[in-house]
């Protein structure tokens, strides 16, 4: 018995319990529909009509289409740690990245084009650039001058993609160059994004690892106050998080726009930033701030990914798919809710002493 | 002897509505051959906003408890759906369907307003799983767009015109038939909302005691208020105006798709924001609301009058109006707290 509690009381045993509980729903539907019973898991290889050998499987498909929100959940579980608010703006602003990016490769006004018309780092700097631009601006608005991390962030939510259009001239520009390609398709076998997200997230943990940032981000985060007066620079630290949150915005937005070589400003992260919220609550993490775990969040982020090809696996389509999303995050925040586990217990304590009685 | 005093809140109602009238000051000058100076074209802007202004009355109230809603802009899409393949597809009558979809929002608020209120989850997150449901909804019952047409009760309702009396603002067009400005029953209802609303707000209880909860819910609850009912409450009449606004919005679109109202809580929330309530919660109030709406209304409209101008212009400039309001309400409450120090 007190083993289990042990389990249950780990950070970690919410998103794995959800991560596992999604591959069973899987290998149930396998063996209904009659498949082999591990279908889900089975990863084989393939070649594709350029002749590339690459990974393929459903674990692979999960791990690729997740990349996205797994970068920027990197940057949203500092934020929410350090400023107990939300970074509502990700998703546009990977939009008006990858747009200027696009932009620039492209020429202005210009909508295809099969070579570039500047160097591709530029391209790919400038949109990385405009993206901790607009992390840092939020940033500004957040720490200095102490407004709501969700309304500062509103103003960038509403202006980020429409900044893009104007950039791309309300136009889908295509950037038809197989080096622009790279990002989102294959490196050898594996695929590309798979890699960014694993560098991203390498290169936090080492931060946290080696650094005192993460200690830093947390203590700013339980009481700003007695940080700054311990000699924290509380309102630099959460400017920081605001500006690493946008640069994860930046490379998820490259990423999601190489992977279909253009620049869709309407559509690319397109409530990308419920995923990552999502994603950082799956986690474990308290949106109230405070401690902060990045596996989780990590993890959180698959588990969505999984929990969305899941539904298209079992016929879903694209547009119903949020429904049984909503119950899923309902049903999680329930659990977590501190009501029904005080609820549940008292309820474990009346049984304990009916038994000694 | 009784001092007029102006606070820092009322400064910015008075910004807000300053704002508006050198805005449609403006547009009135540059565009005065494109028909801005009719009254019509202000009653465009309302009847164009109808459903906004009955979801902000919502939002606003919601933001007046500290909490936020970012569900409505769904829940309008859901009721839209509704409408159309219930009348299309069902062969039900309107009167009953409006019923229903009222009878929708309520439950909706109920469900979402005891998460928050009872099981102390954040409303971000609640109405945020809010707006994935509804929004999943709309495409469980249809996929396709659906147009209302067949229903002759709603379609009178929707083409219904009440025309301004004793012809005020009435002009001769070029061909000089005489137009008489009308409104559509949208706007009665939306006002009609937003007067509600308002005396609510200032003459009820429970009106009373939103603003008491979002100023500080420790000290309402030593006075004696039930702080979670409140919330609870608040959160029902949200869903409940989110619902009349999606009625509202179905008679100026009628038709029902997936993607409509995309974005819609943003609007009622940054429309309430530039009223000059505060996120934070106490402080607000819908008239503010109101002006908020319009403001956004008129942006829309003089982007739409210059032609040339993509649609996006009026997302960056509301933008930035918006960021001018927040960091104004940042430094007013900086001034606010140097001055008590």
């Amino acid at each position: 018995m007190s083993n289990i509690k042990k389990i249950t009381k780990m950070q970690l045993f919410l998103p794995i319990f959800s991560m596992i509980l999604v591959m069973l729903v899987n290998v149930i539907y396998d063996l209904a529909s009659g498949n082999a019973p591990f279908g889900f898991f089975s990863i084989s290889t393939q070649v594709t009509s350029s002749g590339n050998t690459i990974l393929y499987g459903r674990l692979i498909d999960i791990l690729n289409r997740g990349s996205e929100v797994a970068i920027l959940a990197i940057g949203m579980t500092l934020v929410v740690s350090a400023s107990a608010g939300t970074d509502i703006s990700v998703g546009s602003v990977m939009s008006l990245s990858g747009g200027m990016c696009c932009m620039l490769l492209a020429g202005y006004g210009v909508t295809n084009v099969s070579e570039y018309a500047c160097p591709l780092w530029v391209g790919i700097g400038a949109g990385i650039l405009v993206a901790v631009i607009c992390g840092l601006f939020n940033g500004f608005l957040v720490a200095y001058l102490n407004i709501q991390p969700m309304v500062a962030t509103l103003i960038l939510w509403s202006a980020g993609r429409a900044i893009g259009l104007l950039l791309c001239n309300s136009a889908i520009v295509y950037v038809r160059v197989p080096s622009f390609q790279f990002f989102g398709s294959y490196v050898g076998f594996l695929p590309t994004p798979i890699l960014i997200a694993a560098i991203c997230v390498l290169i936090m943990a080492l931060l946290l690892k080696f650094t005192a940032l993460g200690t830093f981000v947390q203590s700013v985060g339980i009481n700003k106050k007695a940080a700054r007066i311990s000699g924290f620079n509380s309102a630099k630290i959460i400017l920081m998080c605001y500006a690493i949150c946008g640069l994860c915005a930046g490379i998820a937005g490259i990423t999601a726009t190489s992977r279909i070589y253009s620049a869709d400003t309407n559509n690319i992260g397109l409530n990308m930033e419920m995923d990552a919220i999502l994603a950082v609550a799956l986690g474990g993490n308290s949106l109230g701030g405070g401690k902060f775990n990045l596996a989780g969040s990590i993890i959180g982020a698959y588990t969505i990914q999984a929990i969305t090809t899941t539904l298209y696996a079992l016929g879903v389509s694209s547009a119903q798919a949020p429904v049984f999303k909503a119950i899923v995050v309902i049903l999680i925040v329930v659990i977590q809710a501190e009501p029904v586990r005080d609820y549940f217990k008292k309820m474990s304590a009346k049984k304990a002493a009916a038994k000694e009685a | 002897m009784k001092k007029l005093k102006i606070s820092g809140n009322s400064i910015l109602l008075i910004i807000t509505v300053a704002l508006f009238v050198v805005m449609y000051g403006a547009g009135c000058i540059v565009y005065a051959n494109k028909g801005f100076t009719h009254l019509q074209t202000f009653l465009n802007i309302l009847i164009n906003n109808a459903g906004l202004l009955c979801v902000a009355c919502g939002t606003t109230c919601v933001m007046l408890t500290g909490g936020i809603d970012i569900s409505v802009g769904s829940v309008v899409a859901m009721d839209c759906m509704f409408l159309a393949v219930g009348m299309e597809e069902w062969g039900m009558k309107s009167p009953v369907l409006m019923l229903l979809v009222l009878v929708i929002g309520i439950v909706f608020g109920v469900v979402q307003g005891f998460c928050i209120a009872y099981l102390e989850i954040q409303p971000f997150i609640v109405t945020m799983a809010g707006l994935f449901f509804a929004r999943g909804m709309t495409a469980v019952i249809c996929t396709d767009q659906v147009s209302i047409v067949s229903d002759p009760l709603f379609v009178k309702l929707s083409n219904m015109k009440l025309n301004i009396p004793f012809n005020i603002g009435a002009y001769e067009n070029k061909k000089g038939i005489l137009q008489i400005p009308y409104v559509r029953i949208t706007v009665v209802i939306a006002l009609l909302v937003v007067l509600l609303i308002f005396l609510m707000l200032k003459y009820t209880k429970f009106g009373r005691s939103i603003y008491a909860v979002g100023g500080n819910s420790q000290s309402a609850t030593l006075m004696g208020l039930d702080v979670r009912k409140t919330k609870m409450k608040t959160y029902v009449l949200a869903s409940f105006l989110a619902s009349i606004g999606g009625i509202c919005y179905c008679l100026n679109t009628m038709c029902g798709t997936t993607t409509q109202a995309t974005g819609l809580e943003m609007d009622a929330i940054s429309s309430a924001v530039i009223g000059g309530t505060l996120l934070t919660g106490g402080v607000g109030n819908v008239g503010g609301s109101l002006v908020g709406v319009l403001i956004n209304g008129t942006i829309s409209t003089l982007v739409k009058s210059h032609g040339k101008l993509v649609s996006s212009w009026a997302n960056i400039v509301t933008a930035i109006l918006l960021c001018f309001f927040i960091v104004l309400q940042a430094i007013l409450a900086k001034v606010k707290e140097s001055k008590k120090a």
